[in-house]
């Protein structure tokens, strides 16, 4: 049963459409990621969710009270700079029936109760926003582009305390650009382009889509026309010594077979990570600058466009 | 429900006393110029037949000081903050909760009502025990000027708040409107000094007629119904506008 559904989004500001057209949908108790790239209507896409902008055309439906029980982060969100992190808290408590014992959630979150919001670093102003969003106790947490700005040290905290709301059970919409932070996060993604959804699907699902390809790559002056004829290889690129193989299956026992790893230099192997597949996803093949419209899905994913 | 409001309106009167600025501006200053002034320079303590034979620290000085508290509220604490809550989405933020940010707007209304309560007190008990000011000849009168006036000065910071797209215009904006205003009340040049013209201007800014209210029932007189009409005008049409412009993003 879907706590969140999306269907055929689009929200226009004047003539600038943020959101041209995003359907997805959000089960009960799941992480879901939604990336792009800045201004790809990522942020638009949420805060229709929770309520705070009108759809143009298209619906939205949240399966909770969107003031009760959906708790949210905003970007560029932040709070006076003299209060203190324990009055934050206690006061945003204050505003829900059923609210989470805060005291527990700043100690969760590492935060010093009496030190005020000015004096916060980064990391720390955005842990307390998590906690913000989590003091109504919610069925349902918004998080947006919580880890940008931070050094990794803060991110990495984020995270865990991003991780331990997903074990009380809460659904997540996670709002990000960050590839490292969907594969540590995120049960499905969807991946949104220029106001339009490109794919939804696991973070193990998109790399398979983006080929799951291998990629050998090294240096040699012998002759390497010979790999093209092997059944794993897709693809062989010469660039002065250095050679580019791509392929499926054993590759590097195939290609070894033929040049004997004596003869190559600087052997490497690389495969597809979520970065490769989330590029393929959003990147325009064509004109960087055509019509947000026009722009073709290339690649092994077009037409794979989803809608769950 | 009432619980948070409770809460709310208590961290934004902390958030308020933990500002020394607008602590020193709308208290300090105002009760400080009184007493420094009033004894020390030795003019404003004797009676002054161009006033009608009261000296310039009893209805004039107090009155004035009385205004400045309340204007500097009005034109720059209260817009100030809402548009720095603005600004840093805390209203927005609030629009997320179970709690409308109209409530944090009822809060700061109401801490702004508290100070300028605190300030005219204030004023009003210091100035008379060490100066001699008389207490307000008319004190239902006073407070009938004081609720009206002061409602108009906060009712004008609101619609500030409302057009200033950011802080630093909200600040700049507030500055250059007081400087005026608080000349037009007489704050420099006495009403009853000011020439025939300046003076009817004056009648018609919502600081002069707030000025002579409070002139007028410190006195022991009724304030004139001019005043009363000018400042409810103010009120109500700053109160519209501010109504329909103020954005909580």
């Amino acid at each position: 049963m879907a706590i969140i559904t999306v269907d055929h989004l689009r929200k226009t500001y004047g003539t600038r459409v943020a959101v041209e057209d995003v359907s997805f949908s959000v089960e009960e108790g799941e992480v879901f990621g939604i990336v792009g790239r800045n201004g790809a209507g990522k942020t638009t896409t949420v805060e229709c969710v929770a309520g705070l902008r009108t759809p143009t055309a298209g619906t939205v439906t949240v399966d909770a009270d969107l003031k009760e029980q959906v708790g949210v982060q905003l970007q560029e969100c932040s709070l006076p700079d003299k209060i203190r992190v324990g009055e934050a808290l206690a006061l945003y408590a204050s505003f829900y029936s059923r609210p989470a014992d805060w005291r527990a959630l700043a100690e969760e979150a590492g935060l010093d109760l009496r030190a005020p919001f000015g004096k916060l670093s980064g990391g720390q102003r955005q842990r307390l926003s998590v906690a913000l969003a989590l003091v109504g106790s919610p069925r349902v947490a918004i998080l947006d582009e919580l880890t940008t700005g931070l050094d990794p040290r803060a991110r990495r905290e984020t995270w865990d305390l991003v991780a331990r709301v997903r074990e009380r059970g809460v659904t997540v919409l996670l709002v990000t650009h960050f590839m490292e932070e969907v594969e540590r996060l995120c049960d499905r993604v969807a991946v949104i382009s220029r106001g339009r959804v490109r794919a939804v699907d696991t973070p193990a699902g998109l790399v398979a889509r983006a080929g799951g390809e291998q990629r050998l790559v090294f240096e040699t002056d012998e002759p390497v026309d010979g790999l093209r004829a092997l059944p794993e290889v897709a693809s062989v690129t010469r660039n002065g010594a250095e050679v580019t193989v791509t392929g499926t299956g054993d590759l590097l026992s195939a290609v070894a077979a033929v040049l004997p790893p004596s003869r190559t230099r600087g052997l490497r192997m690389e495969r597809t990570t979520l970065d490769d597949a989330f590029l393929t996803l959003t990147e325009p093949t064509t004109e960087p600058t055509t019509e947000p419209t026009s722009e073709p899905v290339t690649g092994p994913l077009t037409g794979s466009q989803e809608k769950s | 429900m009432t619980r948070a409001l409770t809460r709310l309106t208590t961290v934004e009167a902390r958030l308020f006393l933990r500002e020394p600025m607008a602590v020193f501006f709308a208290i300090v200053l105002p009760v400080g110029l009184l007493l420094g002034l009033g004894t020390t320079i030795p003019g404003f303590r004797d009676a002054d037949p161009s006033l009608g034979g009261q000296r310039f620290v009893d209805a004039p000085f107090t009155a004035m000081m009385v205004l400045l508290s309340i204007v500097t509220l009005g034109l720059s604490v209260l817009p100030g903050t809402l548009v720095i809550y603005r600004e840093r989405g805390v209203l927005r933020r609030l629009s997320t909760t179970p709690v409308r940010p109209g409530a944090l707007l009822a809060a700061q209304l109401l801490i702004n009502v508290v100070v300028s309560v605190v300030a005219t007190t204030l004023t009003l008990a210091l100035g008379h025990l060490i100066l001699g000011v008389p207490l307000p000849g008319s004190p239902w009168a006073f407070v009938a000027i004081f609720v009206l006036g002061t409602l108009t000065m906060l009712t004008i910071g609101l619609l500030l708040a409302a057009v200033t797209p950011n802080s630093r215009v909200a600040q700049g904006v507030g500055s250059a409107l007081m400087f005026p205003l608080l000349f037009l009340a007489g704050m420099w040049l006495p009403r009853p000094l000011m020439p025939e013209i300046l003076r009817r201007i004056s009648d018609f800014t919502p600081t002069g007629a707030f000025g002579q209210g409070l002139m007028d029932a410190l006195g022991g007189h009724v304030p004139q119904p001019l005043h009363l009409a000018v400042l409810a005008g103010w009120a109500l049409a700053a109160g519209l506008a501010a109504a329909r412009l103020f954005r909580w993003e």
